[in-house]
């Protein structure tokens, strides 16, 4: 992997609020085609560590690189703008506009009429959705219904859709499976693979431990603002993730738990932390 | 006006909620076509002289004044705000212009006096709409407060400006041109247009065939525009994203605050281009004269199958629902119905269609 570019390098990240520290120093490398699963308990600081890359809060220190070249983003747009696309369960589409619609607002195609008239290219942005759409092998059966009469897994596939369209590259995707039901989800992860195939880069947040590993290559593990570790997924096991996610104290709990459930007795205290933001 | 879409659904995609949206679906779009069409055959066969081009043309001139400022009104319903200032907007404007026109009244040929006069009137009317759209876009303040709050400026500088009473003007002119048709047919064959033909010798007022009033053109003429700029620019497509998901179209790059404050000047521009038209057409401007129009021309909006919640309307449906409270109005008079009625029988429709608007609402939610 050394001598490829890899599309995105976050160095050395550190973000604080205050006098608590969110972030702390965290490092990232991204190479084109390859999916990251970002995994952590709640207050872990992996939404912080996204938000700074989607340029939703700007880092008290470190670098982000894209494609090797430096990128400081004061809002999501200008990420955007740069190809970060940030899939959100349902925030960013309009519910009372069509796929194609949604595809393309903002970034409408227009036409000349008459030599003077400017206005909407319909024809043209419907082609080109049902391209994307088909392309990524998304079925919606009728593209001209406002989008609210779809299921909550063809919306997500809609965003994902726009953001390969508008050339993304790279695209970071917050629990996209949760609120889902099981055939969606399936839907949702075998669309991350299609990305994969097609060279785009995901970071896949998720709880879901059988989700990242079932479309991750590597998975990063962060625990109290810092990196735990990261492994290959053909490398590790669910186990092994999870004694990163929860730290050592618990590591050999959960080795005795694996081994012999039902001789374990748990105590434990309370100390996870507030999710930030 | 969107087609109705009754695509059979995907089998394996297939939802309860799909198949049960589209009937209601279409019930919600199509039940003013239907309702305006039973309206028009009750008072066909009820009026005597309801159905006659001169009481069509009467409808469409008289209907002008609220259907330009509901055709803003459908904009901002549409963005997801609502402006209760168009009605002293408009009467601001009007008495602005009548100022105009009767201040330059014989010191300028007829043509350049109407000019000032619609020029001076909207440009007074552009003024409010700005201040709201600044205020609701840039301050974040529901627009309901903050047109409630111009309503009431408005009216002041309404009244201010004319002095409490109307202004009226005394040019010749000014009440043919607002009152005028396009087009003049005499029995003999001759015609004119604009004005009647010189030379009425021998020749019945009754027997002029006065076709297109001045009023309904310039409301086709405005109408078409509203349209195409809803249907088709991506100003009309920004208008529904704004509505739709204030918070989409701003990740998507739309810039909402200006579009926000462009939507509340179009608002204010055509409430005073109304104003204009009234002052033209009556030859007098006065400050309340667009006070009973602002329900009304809201009433129409909603029974056109916008939405109060925003991101759902068009223009074809404001003007159904203009037509609809039009012709109800009309129709009464036909049928020698005490006139107070109308209002009941207006209030009912409007009723009637936020149920539909609700009922799709919550069967959307429950979902």
């Amino acid at each position: 992997m050394a001598d490829v570019q890899p599309s995105l390098q976050a160095k050395g990240l550190y973000k604080r609020f205050g006098g608590l520290v969110a972030v702390d120093h965290v490092s990232l490398d991204v190479y084109p085609g390859e999916v990251i699963g970002l995994l952590g308990d709640n207050g872990a600081g992996k939404s912080t560590f996204i938000k700074m890359i989607s340029g939703a809060y700007k880092p008290d220190g470190g670098q982000i690189l894209l494609n090797g070249e430096a990128v400081s983003f004061s809002t999501p747009l200008e990420a955007r703008r740069r190809g970060i696309e940030t899939i959100y369960q349902d925030l960013a589409l309009c519910d009372n506009l069509d796929a194609s619609a949604n595809i393309f607002l903002g970034r409408e195609k227009m036409r000349h009429q008459l030599g003077i008239f400017r206005m909407l290219d319909r024809p043209y942005m419907l082609h080109e959705s049902r391209q994307v759409l088909d392309q990524l092998d998304i079925r919606i059966p009728e593209l001209r219904n406002p989008i609210r009469q779809l299921s909550g897994g063809q919306r997500q596939a809609v965003s994902i859709a726009r953001a390969v369209y508008w050339n993304a590259h790279l695209m970071i995707m917050d629990e996209p499976t949760a609120s889902l039901g099981v055939p969606e989800q399936l839907k949702v992860l075998e669309l991350i693979r299609t990305l994969r195939n097609q060279g785009v880069p995901v970071i896949l947040i998720s709880h879901n431990m059988q989700d990242v590993f079932a479309v991750a290559d590597r998975v990063i593990v962060m625990r109290r603002g810092s990196k735990a570790g990261e492994r290959k997924i053909s490398e590790t096991t669910e186990n092994e993730v999870v004694s990163l996610m929860v730290g050592a104290e618990y590591t050999q709990v959960i080795k005795q738990l694996h081994d012999a459930p039902e001789e374990v007795h748990i105590t434990t205290h309370d100390e996870s932390e507030k999710e930030i933001g | 006006m969107k087609v109705p879409d009754v695509a059979i659904p995907d089998a394996n995609q297939s939802q309860p909620r799909k198949t049960a949206l589209r009937p209601l679906d279409i019930v919600s779009r199509g039940w003013s076509w239907l309702f305006l069409l039973l309206l028009i055959i009750f008072f066909s066969i009820t009026g005597q002289g309801f159905l006659n081009i001169y009481n069509f043309q009467t409808i469409g001139a008289d209907m002008a004044l609220v259907l330009i400022m509901a055709l803003g009104q459908t904009f901002v319903i549409i963005s997801g705000g609502i402006d209760l200032s168009t009605g002293f907007v408009m009467g601001m404007a009007s008495v602005t212009a009548a100022l105009v026109m009767s201040r330059m009244g014989g010191s300028a040929p007829l043509l350049v006096v109407v000019l000032l006069g619609l020029a001076a009137g909207l440009i007074v009317g552009l003024i409010p709409g700005l201040v709201n759209g600044l205020i609701i876009a840039r301050l974040r303040v529901p627009s309901f407060i903050v047109t409630l709050g111009m309503y009431g400026i408005a009216r002041g500088t309404g009244f201010i400006l004319s002095g409490g009473q109307p202004v009226s003007i005394q040019t010749n002119g000014i009440g043919q041109i607002g009152n005028g048709y396009l087009l003049y047919l005499l029995p003999d064959g001759r015609f004119s247009f604009f004005h009647l033909p010189s030379n009425l010798q021998g020749v019945r007022p009754s027997q002029i065939v006065q076709l297109l009033p001045f009023p309904l053109i310039v409301l086709v003429i405005v109408t078409l525009i509203c349209a195409w700029l809803l249907s088709q620019t991506r100003f009309g497509r920004h208008t529904y994203a704004v509505g739709g998901s204030e918070e989409a179209a701003r990740r998507a790059g739309i810039p909402v605050i200006r579009h926000t404050i462009l939507i509340y000047v179009l608002s204010a521009l055509l409430a005073s281009l109304a104003g204009v038209l009234y002052t033209l057409r009556f030859s007098n401007g006065a400050a309340d004269v667009g006070d009973p129009l602002l329900l009304t021309s809201i009433a129409a909006v909603i029974i056109g199958g916008a939405s109060l919640f925003g991101g759902e309307g068009t223009i074809l449906g404001t003007v159904i629902g203009a037509l609809i409270i039009a012709i109800i109005q009309n129709g009464l008079i036909f049928l020698g119905i005490n006139p107070f009625w109308q209002f009941i029988a207006v209030g009912v429709v409007i009723i009637l269609a936020v149920l539909v608007d609700q009922a799709k609402k919550q069967l959307i939610e429950s979902s």
